[in-house]
């Protein structure tokens, strides 16, 4: 039987009378490329939030990594790695010094993080720019950097929030590459995007809508079934009935 | 006479270090929907701000609707609408009174124009009297676009005005524009989704501050020098890795499903010797199949000839 990172059945989550997610299921496969789409407002973050530990369902079962996200929170936060675009790395801390610094948080042994962050800077050939200040670096190295800090403690999960926002077509392609390394790894890849052509990526991909989990499949059967060129028409039928708005 | 001209224009920050726009110049005609594409630090927020007369350029001309950005500023401030990247109406102030207010700096009222803001400013109508923080992105979003267009501008700038939004709010607002341009409006709009770049006339994709080509996105699309093939396999990554060794192949990226992939002017010339070649590598499941390049595609490939002929470029993007 294939390993399951991710299990999630009938997760929700309320915030007083109004349901922000709403009885989602699915199962993520070690090494699986997820994409978690869905309109603003449809509920993505606050599910992502309860899957990363950072907050408590209302109702329903969900495992990350094998730990219940009800009472294990500590154990899932220490077994997945976690980036966004808005805030991910010390812009005043150099860039081994971000490395040093997440290794740190993670628990990373000390000679490992010496080891391991010199083979970093090397592969993304940042050894000109190591002793510099991460602020510095252009935005499309700053991301690419964010994503390794991200899996430098070899997490079973990483959970990538609109990872490639505003970066140059070049870059985003080589982000990708990265991506697909990583899960090739067998470090599984859970992904929001707003690129819709992103989600042709991804292994499978679920759509969210007011809440609900309203398709998931791989991006192909989902073309199929919907009858549409794009996963940007997928998304266009399903989203355009949303009752929802919020950002 | 053009809606809008920049002449050589040169803009630098951090006492000459930074170079943010570099030796750009650029004509849009009156009742055009012009793109101004690229991604973060290409250099589109310092165009718009000098346009706007928010900011000096260090060197060459800019016009806009017949004025000078420098001499006529005030003019130019009475005759545009800009929205700003980042949200910049009054947070305290409700979905009415932000409008009102918008109304009166540029001495007209909500009643003179309300015809042009009519179909957007319905949407968000009903929450008239809740305050503008308060808002979702796309209300915020809608509401912005009020405010830059009460005044009946005859050139509109929007800047970003998707990023961040959902695939169904970005539709919805090139609808939008699209309807404005139709009452005659010059609309320059920047955006950094390059799918968004066939719904203009014409784009200019920039990159490093520098324009890379100006055309309709039907030419810049017609002008990819070479054959494109769409390719794929079991394991798309390990095909990615084996392509980029073959001395056959030009460039090869990941686009989605696919990856797009270019020759050299070697032994390969079609979709069935392309898949040849692949299928000796090992490869199962293959598809290839020649495609139409998408604005993607051009901007990937301009980027990369840029950097072969200017090096110091490179460590932006690597």
């Amino acid at each position: 039987m294939e390993e399951k990172v991710i299990i999630c059945n009938n997760l929700s989550k309320k915030f007083g009378d109004f349901v922000a997610v709403d009885k989602i299921s699915f199962d993520v496969k070690k090494g699986e490329i997820f994409g978690f789409l869905g309109a603003n407002g449809a509920g993505k973050t606050t599910a992502m939030r309860m899957l990363c530990g950072l907050s408590y369902p209302t109702s329903g079962e969900a495992s990350v990594a094998g730990f219940n996200v009800y009472r294990q929170q500590q154990l899932i936060k220490r077994n997945i790695g976690y980036m966004s675009q808005k805030f991910s790395l010390y812009e005043d801390l150099t860039v081994l010094e971000n490395i040093r610094f997440y290794g740190g948080v993670y628990g990373v042994p000390s000679q490992i993080i010496k080891s391991r962050s010199n083979d970093l800077v090397e592969k993304l050939g940042l050894q000109q720019e190591a002793k510099k200040k991460t602020g510095a670096l252009p935005l499309g190295w700053k991301q690419k950097l964010a994503f390794s800090v991200a899996i430098f403690h070899q997490p079973k999960i990483v959970f990538l929030d609109e990872p490639t926002g505003g970066v140059d077509p070049v870059t985003r392609r080589q982000f990708w590459e990265m991506i697909y390394e990583a899960a090739a790894s067998g470090i599984t890849i859970f992904v929001t995007t707003h690129y819709m052509d992103e989600a042709e990526y991804c292994n499978r991909i679920t759509i969210m809508v007011d809440g609900r989990i309203e398709a998931l499949d791989t991006p192909q059967q989902l073309k199929a079934q919907f009858g549409a060129n794009s996963i940007d028409d997928v998304f266009y039928q399903l989203a355009r009935g949303a009752k929802r708005s919020e950002s | 006479m053009k809606a809008v001209t920049l002449k050589n224009i040169v803009k630098t920050y951090d006492e000459g270090k930074v170079l943010a726009v570099d030796d750009i110049s650029l004509e849009i005609d009156k009742g055009e929907l012009f793109g101004l594409i690229g991604p973060d630090g290409a250099g589109k927020t310092s165009i718009f701000r000098i346009l706007t007369t928010l900011l000096l350029a260090d060197k060459g001309t800019a016009s806009v609707d017949g004025f000078d950005v420098v001499k006529d500023y005030v003019s130019i401030r009475e005759r545009i609408g800009y929205m700003p990247g980042k949200f910049s109406l009054y947070q305290d102030l409700t979905v009415k009174e932000n409008l009102h207010f918008f109304a009166t700096l540029f001495d007209t009222t909500i009643q003179e124009n309300y015809e042009l803001i009519k179909d957007i400013y319905d949407q968000i109508k009903p929450f008239n009297n809740r305050r503008a923080g308060k808002l979702s992105g796309g209300m915020k979003q809608k509401l912005a676009l009020c405010c830059a267009l009460i005044h009946k501008p005859e050139v509109l700038f929007l800047d970003e005005p998707t990023t961040g939004v959902d695939a169904v709010s970005r539709r919805e607002f090139w609808e939008m524009l699209k309807r404005l341009k139709q009452q005659g409006i010059t609309i320059l709009v920047s955006t950094p989704y390059m799918d968004e770049a066939i719904l203009c006339e014409r784009i200019a994709l920039i990159q490093h501050g520098r324009l890379m080509s100006v055309d309709t996105p039907q030419n810049i699309i017609a002008a990819y020098p070479v054959k494109l093939y769409a390719v794929k396999a079991d394991n798309l990554y390990t095909l990615l890795s084996d392509l980029r060794k073959s001395e056959q192949v030009e460039s090869s990226f990941a686009f989605g499903e696919y990856l797009h992939v270019t020759l050299t002017s070697g032994d390969i010339s079609n979709a069935s010797e392309l898949k040849k070649h692949i299928a000796a590598q090992g490869h199962t499941n293959i598809e290839v199949e020649e495609m139409a390049p998408t604005i993607e595609d051009s901007f990937i490939r301009l980027t990369n000839e840029n950097q072969n002929r200017n090096p110091l470029h490179k460590f932006n993007n690597r």
